[in-house]
C-alpha cells in the first residue's frame, strides 16, 4: 500500500520514575491500513498508545500528523484531529445509558434523541447491534464493546486504536469484529491493532511492528511470517522448553460437587452447579474468558465466599463452609490473581508479607509473632525462588511483577500444600520468572501435589497442564486431556457449547486420599 | 490553575514522615501569632502567655501531665483502630460512659468496700467504654452502618445519658438541685502523687492515674509491633483485599479496634471522675475524645509519637485557659488552633507521598468541562 | 384532631428546611465523588457569619450572603486540601468541623444570647396557608420556599443537564472521566463549593429564621444528621425532602407530646433525632447491594491526575 502517511512517530522516549517505558521508538501509520503493534505485557505498547491518544506526553521525539509536526496535547485534541481509541477496559460509565456515554465523548452538544438515531444508523451500517437507551450496567461484555466502538465511529475517526479488543470475546464475536474492522479500513480509516495474539494478527493485519522492552525490534508483513517467528521477535529468544514428566493418576485431592454460588455483585456471574475433580500429582487448567465465573469460583475455593460444606472436598473432607485459614491449615494454598493489594501488601516488607498466609507454619506463638521464624521462612522463599529484591525488609511494592510473583508462589509452595490453586499465575510476569514458576509447578505436581490453574492465557494452560476444562457463563465443561483437544474445541466451549459437566460426583472410596 | 505540579514519589519519603508534623506545628504557630497580632496583642507576649507561662512552675507541669494523660491514653486506643481503617469518632461518648460506670460503682459502694474500690472502678470504666463502643461495633460489623456517624450520634446520646443521671437518680440530695453527684470518698479517688511522698508535686493535682497511661504506651507499642492481632489490624487497614485473602475476619477487626478504643476512652473517663473531678456532673465535657483524634494524627498513629503529640495538645489546652484569664480571649480559641493544626498536618502530608514543583503553566487550551 | 396537628407539621417543616438545604448541597458534592464531613463546621460558620452581618446593620440580604460566603470559604479550604493536596477526605472533613466549631464560637463570643437584628418572617400564601394539616407548607419564609424550589432544581440539574451528567460520571469513575477529557478537579471543586454554600445557607437559617439568636453549637449536630440523610435518600433529591421531613417530625415530636400532656423525659426526647439517625443508617445500610448500586462508585476515594 502506498497510501500517504497519516501519523508518524520518531524517536519517542518516555520514562516513568525509574522505568524506561519507551526508548527511541519510531513507527508510521497509513490510511486504510490495519497495523498491529505487537509485544508482551510490559513491553511499552500501552504507553505508546497513551501518547498517541494524547493522555501522556513523551519526554523526547517528534510526532507528525498528516504532514504537520507537533505534540498531541490532550485527549480532546486527539479527538479533534480524528484519533479515536477503544480501550481494553472500556471507558464506559455503568450508571448511565449508552447514549449518554456517547454524548460525553463527543465534542459538540447533540440532543440525545438525534444522537440515538445516529447510533442506530452506525450500528446497522457496521453490523454492531446496540441499544442506545439501555443503562450500561445491564449490557453484556460484548455489547459494551460495541458501544465503545460505535462511540468511536460516530466521531468519524481517521485513526482508530483497538487495545487488546478480543480478550473478552468468543471466537464467533471475534469474527464479527474483524469484519467490521476490514470494512472500516476499506473506507480509508487507519487502524492500530494492539495485541499479543499472534494468530489474530496474522489473520487480520497488513503490517506488524514488534516492540520489546521499549524498543522497536522489527516491522514485518505478518501474513508472510510464521507464528513462531513472530513469537521469537516478541520474546527475544526461543521459548525455553518445559521439563515435563508423565502424569500420574493419583487419588482425588480436590473435588467440586455441584458447586453453586450467587453472583459476586450486581454484574457478576452465578456458578451453576460446577463439578470437577483434580487428582494428586496432576495439573488441571481451567480456561475461559474473564467474567465467566472465575472470580466467583476463586472466592468459593479460597473461602472468601462460604458455600455448602459438601460442595468442595479436600482429600476426602468437606470444606465448603470453612474459612480461608481453616482451609490453609488443611493443606490448601492459593495464589490470587492480583499481586498488589491481595497477594501481598505493597507497603509491608517481604518478611511481613510472608506472615500474611504462612502464619500456620509455627510463625506465631500464643498470639505473639516469632520474628526469627518469620525471617527464616521469608529468606527460604527469597533464596529458593530467585527473588531479586532489596533485601527481606524491602517493601513488596518495590519489587518487579515477576519477582513479587515468584515470592508469592514460593510462599505458598513452602507451606507444603496438598492442593495448590493459582489464578493467572504469569500475567504481567517477565519471561524468565514465567519459566521458573511454570517449572516449579511441574516439579510440584511430580511430588504428588494437585494443582489447579485458572488462566485466561490458553497458551499457558496448554503448556503446563495435563488436563483442561473451560468455564463459561458459570458452567464447567468436561475436563479433557490436553493432547486430545485443541484451540477450536476449546473456543467452542468458551462460547458455551458443551454438555453436562464432569462425571458424577466421586464415590466415598474414590474420595479418600 | 495554581502553578504547582505534584508528581507521585516512587516510595514515601522517610524524612518527610518526621518533618511534616514539625512543619505543621511551625505553620500553626506562625498563624497563631498572626492571629494574636490581629487581636491587638503583642505576639511575643501572647506566645509567652500561651505557651511558656502555663508550664513555668511545678503546678503548671503537673497540670500539663494531668491533661496529656487522658489525651495520650485515648489516642493510643484510637490509633490502633485508625491503622485498621476503623474510624471511631465517638471516644468522647465512650469516655462519658466509662466515667459513668465508675461513678455508679463509687456512689453505691464507697462506704462499703474499702481499698478494693478503686481497682474495681478502673475495670468498670474500661467495661463502660467498651460497652458503649460495642454499640458502634455492632452497627458496623454486623449491620454494615458507617461507624463515623453512628459513633458520633452515640456521643450526643451519651452526653444526654450523663445529664439524665446527674439531674435524676444520681443527683446529690444535698446539692440544691445542681446536676452533680456526691463527691467521691478517698477510697474512690486516685491518690495524689504528693500524698505518696513525691514532694516535688506538693500542691498539684497530679495523681496515680498517670501510671496507667505510662503503662499503656509500651503495651500499645507491643500490640502494634509484635502481636499477630496487631498485624491483622494493620493488614486490614492497608489492604482489605489481602486481609480477606489471608482469612482475617473483617468483622473481627472492627470489634477489636472499636473495643480497644472504647476501653482506652473508658479508662480515661475513670481517671477524670476519680481524679481532678472527684464526682460526675453535667459540666464535664472536656472534648478529650475529639482532641485525641488530632493527637493520634499528629503522632502519626505511632505509639511512640503519640505521647509527644499529647503533650503538645495539652499545652494548647492550658494555653487556651491561660489566654482566657490573662488575654481575655474565649476558651474556644484552643479549638481553633486544634483545627488549624490538623489542617496543616493534613496539608503537609502531601510532601510524604508527592514531590511539589513550581511550574510555569501556559494558558490551558480551550477544553470542555 | 387535624387542627392540633398543624403546629406539629409547622415545626416539622421548620426543622426540615435547613436539613434539606445542607443535605441537597452535600448530595451534589457526593455525586461528584467527594465526601465532605465538615458540614457541621460550615453550617456553624454560616450561622455566625450571617448573624454578625445582620447585627452590623446589613439586613437580611447581607446576612444571607455572608452565610453562603462563609460556608463556601470553608468548602474551599476543604477542596484545596483534599482535591489539590490529596489529603484524606474523612480526616479533612473532621478537621474542618473542629475548626469551624471553634472559630464560630470564637467569633460569636460577644453575641451569645443576643437576638438577631434581622430575621426572616413567614410569607403565607393567602388561602392555601389556612388548609388544615398541610397549611404550614404554604406558610414558609423565603428560605423555606427556596428549599422547595431547590429540591426540584437540583433533581432537574442532575438528570436533565449536561453538567449534571458530567457530575454524576465524575463521581462514578474519575479515571474514565479524565480519559474522556473531563476536568475532574474543576467539577469536584465546583460541587464542593456548592455544597459548602448550601451548608452556609442552612446555618444562616438557624441564626436568622429558626432560633433568631446566636449561641455556641447552634446547630446541635444537625450537620451530621444531614450527612446521614444523604445516605438515607440513596443520593436522590426528592427522597432527601422526604427524609428531612421525617427527621423534622421526630424533632418536633417532643414538643408535640408535651402539648398533648404526655410526660416524657426531656433527655430522651432530645436524644430522639440522634437515635433516629442511627436507625436510618442501619436501615439503609442493610441492603448492601442496593447501596452499592446507588452510591457514587468513587465516593471518598482520592483521585490524582497524574497516576
Amino acid at each position: 500500500m502506498n497510501e500517504p502517511s497519516l501519523l508518524r512517530l520518531e524517536r519517542i522516549e518516555k520514562t516513568f520514575a525509574s522505568l524506561r517505558a519507551l526508548d527511541g521508538v519510531s513507527l508510521e501509520f497509513r490510511a486504510g491500513e490495519i497495523h498491529a503493534v505487537l509485544g508482551e505485557n510490559g513491553a511499552g505498547k500501552s504507553t505508546l498508545m497513551k501518547i498517541i491518544y494524547g493522555a501522556v506526553q513523551p519526554d523526547a521525539g517528534t510526532i507528525t500528523w498528516r504532514g504537520e509536526a507537533g505534540p498531541i496535547a490532550s485527549p480532546n485534541e486527539a479527538r479533534a484531529r480524528g484519533i479515536a481509541m477503544v480501550f481494553q477496559h472500556f471507558a464506559l460509565f455503568e450508571s448511565v445509558t449508552a447514549v449518554e456515554n456517547v454524548a460525553l465523548a463527543l465534542p459538540e452538544r447533540v440532543p440525545l434523541r438525534e444522537l440515538a438515531r445516529r447510533i442506530e444508523e452506525a450500528a446497522t451500517r457496521y453490523g454492531l447491534p446496540v441499544h442506545p437507551w439501555q443503562e450500561v450496567h445491564h449490557l453484556s461484555v460484548g455489547e459494551r464493546q460495541r458501544v465503545e466502538i460505535v462511540r468511536c465511529l460516530l466521531q468519524s475517526p481517521r485513526l482508530l486504536i483497538m487495545d487488546e479488543p478480543t480478550s473478552v470475546l468468543t471466537p464467533q464475536a471475534v469474527d464479527q469484529l474483524f469484519e467490521t474492522l476490514r470494512r472500516l479500513a476499506a473506507e480509508g480509516t487507519a487502524i492500530i491493532y494492539v495485541s499479543h495474539k499472534l494468530e489474530e494478527i496474522r489473520r487480520l493485519c497488513h503490517r506488524a511492528t514488534i516492540i520489546r522492552q521499549g524498543r522497536v525490534v522489527g516491522e514485518v508483513d505478518p501474513q508472510k511470517e510464521t507464528e513462531g517467528r513472530l513469537a521469537e521477535l516478541m520474546i527475544g529468544r526461543t521459548f525455553p522448553q518445559m521439563q515435563r514428566r508423565a502424569k500420574t493418576e493419583g487419588a482425588i485431592a480436590l473435588e467440586l460437587a455441584a458447586l453453586a454460588t450467587p453472583p459476586a455483585g450486581p454484574f457478576g456471574t452465578p456458578l451453576a452447579g460446577i463439578s470437577l475433580r483434580v487428582h494428586a500429582g496432576e495439573v488441571l487448567g481451567i480456561a475461559g474468558i474473564s467474567g465467566n465465573g472465575q472470580a466467583e469460583l476463586l472466592a468459593a475455593l479460597s473461602g472468601e465466599t462460604r458455600v455448602d460444606a459438601q460442595s468442595i472436598w479436600l482429600c476426602g473432607e468437606p470444606i465448603g463452609a470453612l474459612s480461608p485459614g481453616a482451609r490453609r491449615s488443611r493443606g490448601l494454598t492459593l495464589v490470587p490473581e492480583e499481586r498488589l493489594g491481595v497477594g501481598a501488601v505493597p507497603e509491608m516488607s517481604l518478611r511481613k508479607n510472608a506472615l500474611l498466609t504462612a502464619y500456620g507454619q509455627r510463625l506465631v506463638r500464643r498470639g505473639v509473632i516469632d520474628r526469627g521464624a518469620v525471617a527464616a521462612y521469608a529468606d527460604r522463599c527469597i533464596s529458593g525462588f530467585d527473588v531479586r529484591c532489596g533485601g527481606p525488609e524491602a517493601p513488596a511494592g518495590s519489587l518487579s511483577g515477576g519477582n513479587l510473583q515468584k515470592f508469592i508462589v514460593g510462599r505458598e509452595i513452602e507451606q507444603r500444600p496438598r492442593v495448590m490453586i493459582l489464578a493467572q499465575p504469569t500475567w504481567g510476569v517477565d519471561v524468565a520468572a514465567t519459566a521458573l514458576i511454570r517449572q516449579r509447578l511441574i516439579d510440584l505436581s511430580a511430588q504428588g501435589v494437585a494443582i489447579l490453574v485458572i488462566s485466561e492465557d490458553l497458551g499457558e494452560i496448554l503448556e503446563v497442564c495435563d488436563r483442561v476444562a473451560v468455564i463459561a457463563g458459570g458452567r464447567m465443561s468436561p475436563a479433557r486431556d490436553v493432547h486430545e483437544t485443541g484451540a477450536e474445541e476449546i473456543g467452542r466451549w468458551m462460547a458455551g457449547g458443551f454438555g453436562a459437566g464432569d462425571a458424577a460426583p466421586a464415590t466415598e472410596a474414590e474420595r479418600v486420599a | 490553575m495554581i502553578g504547582f505540579q505534584l508528581t507521585r514519589r516512587a516510595r514515601p519519603s522517610r524524612a518527610m514522615q518526621w518533618l511534616s508534623p514539625i512543619l505543621a506545628v511551625a505553620l500553626t504557630l506562625v498563624v497563631g501569632l498572626a492571629v494574636f497580632a490581629a487581636l491587638g496583642q503583642a505576639p511575643a507576649r501572647a506566645f509567652h502567655a500561651f505557651f511558656i507561662e502555663p508550664v513555668s512552675d511545678a503546678n503548671g507541669i503537673a497540670e500539663l501531665l494531668l491533661k496529656a494523660s487522658p489525651l495520650c491514653l485515648i489516642a493510643l486506643g484510637l490509633a490502633i483502630g485508625y491503622r485498621a481503617n476503623v474510624w471511631n469518632i465517638g471516644a468522647e461518648g465512650q469516655m462519658y460512659i466509662g466515667g459513668a460506670f465508675a461513678t455508679g460503682l463509687a456512689i453505691t459502694f464507697q462506704h462499703d468496700i474499702g481499698m478494693a474500690l478503686l481497682p474495681l472502678m478502673i475495670i468498670a470504666g474500661a467495661i463502660g467504654g467498651m460497652a458503649w463502643a460495642a454499640l458502634t461495633a455492632f452497627c458496623r460489623a454486623q449491620l454494615k452502618a458507617d461507624e463515623i456517624l453512628v459513633s458520633l450520634m452515640l456521643t450526643y446520646v451519651a452526653n444526654l445519658v450523663v445529664k439524665y443521671l446527674v439531674y435524676g437518680p444520681w443527683q446529690d440530695p444535698q446539692a440544691n438541685n445542681f446536676p452533680l453527684t456526691v463527691s467521691f470518698e478517698d477510697n474512690a479517688l486516685f491518690p495524689l502523687l504528693a500524698s505518696l511522698g513525691w514532694s516535688w508535686f506538693d500542691g498539684t493535682r497530679l495523681n496515680l492515674s498517670i501510671f496507667l497511661t505510662l503503662a499503656a504506651i509500651p503495651l500499645a507499642w507491643f500490640f502494634v509491633q509484635r502481636t499477630f492481632m496487631g498485624f491483622k489490624l494493620e493488614v486490614g487497614g492497608l489492604a482489605p483485599g489481602a486481609a480477606r485473602y489471608a482469612g482475617f475476619s473483617a468483622r473481627g477487626t472492627v470489634w477489636v479496634a472499636m473495643l480497644i478504643g472504647g476501653a482506652a476512652a473508658g479508662l480515661a473517663g475513670v481517671t477524670e471522675v476519680a481524679g481532678p473531678l472527684g464526682q460526675l456532673n453535667d459540666r464535664w465535657t472536656p472534648g478529650y475524645g475529639f482532641t485525641a483524634i488530632i493527637v493520634a494524627a499528629l503522632g502519626r498513629l505511632n505509639p511512640l509519637g503519640i505521647p509527644l503529640a499529647a503533650l503538645l495538645m495539652a499545652l494548647l489546652y492550658l494555653g487556651g485557659e491561660a489566654a482566657q484569664i490573662t488575654l481575655q480571649l474565649p476558651k474556644a480559641i484552643s479549638l481553633v488552633f486544634q483545627g488549624l493544626l490538623l489542617m496543616f498536618l493534613l496539608g503537609c502530608e502531601v510532601l510524604i507521598n508527592f514531590r511539589v514543583k513550581r511550574v510555569a503553566r501556559p494558558a490551558p487550551a480551550a477544553a470542555k468541562t | 384532631m387535624s387542627g392540633s396537628l398543624t403546629p406539629l407539621v409547622a415545626s416539622a417543616l421548620a426543622a426540615a428546611v435547613p436539613l434539606v438545604l445542607a443535605a441537597l448541597g452535600e448530595l451534589v458534592t457526593e455525586r461528584a465523588g467527594v465526601l465532605n464531613l465538615g458540614l457541621e463546621g460550615m453550617m456553624l460558620m454560616g450561622a455566625v457569619a450571617s448573624f454578625m452581618a445582620a447585627a452590623h446593620g446589613g439586613g437580611l440580604g447581607a446576612g444571607v450572603l455572608a452565610g453562603i460566603g462563609a460556608g463556601a470559604a470553608g468548602a474551599l479550604v476543604f477542596a484545596v486540601l483534599t482535591l489539590s493536596l490529596q489529603a484524606s477526605q474523612v480526616a479533612t472533613g473532621l478537621s474542618l468541623t473542629i475548626f469551624g466549631t471553634g472559630l464560630s464560637a470564637f467569633l460569636g463570643r460577644d453575641y451569645v444570647g443576643s437576638r438577631a437584628r434581622a430575621t426572616f418572617d413567614d410569607l403565607p400564601v393567602p388561602g392555601l396557608s389556612d388548609i388544615p394539616g398541610i397549611g404550614p407548607l404554604f406558610s414558609l419564609n423565603a428560605v423555606g420556599y427556596f428549599a422547595l424550589v431547590a429540591i426540584v432544581a437540583i433533581a432537574w440539574f442532575l438528570y436533565r443537564t449536561r453538567l449534571g451528567l458530567v457530575v454524576r460520571t465524575v463521581g462514578e469513575s474519575p479515571t474514565v472521566a479524565r480519559s474522556l477529557g473531563m476536568r475532574v478537579a474543576r467539577v469536584r471543586y465546583g460541587a464542593t463549593l456548592f455544597g459548602g454554600a448550601m451548608a452556609g445557607l442552612a446555618g444562616s437559617y438557624y441564626a436568622l429564621a429558626q432560633f433568631k439568636m446566636w449561641q455556641e453549637g447552634l446547630t446541635s449536630g444537625n450537620g451530621w444528621i444531614a450527612l446521614a440523610l444523604v445516605v438515607f435518600s440513596t443520593w436522590r433529591p426528592v427522597r432527601v425532602a422526604v427524609g428531612a421531613l421525617l427527621f423534622g417530625g421526630v424533632t418536633a415530636m417532643g414538643l408535640y407530646l408535651q402539648t398533648i400532656g404526655i410526660q416524657v423525659s426531656t433527655f430522651l426526647l432530645a436524644s430522639l433525632p440522634y437515635l433516629a439517625t442511627i436507625v436510618v443508617l442501619i436501615a439503609t445500610s442493610a441492603n448492601e447491594q442496593a447501596r452499592r448500586r446507588n452510591a457514587p462508585a468513587a465516593l471518598g476515594k482520592p483521585f490524582f491526575d497524574g497516576d
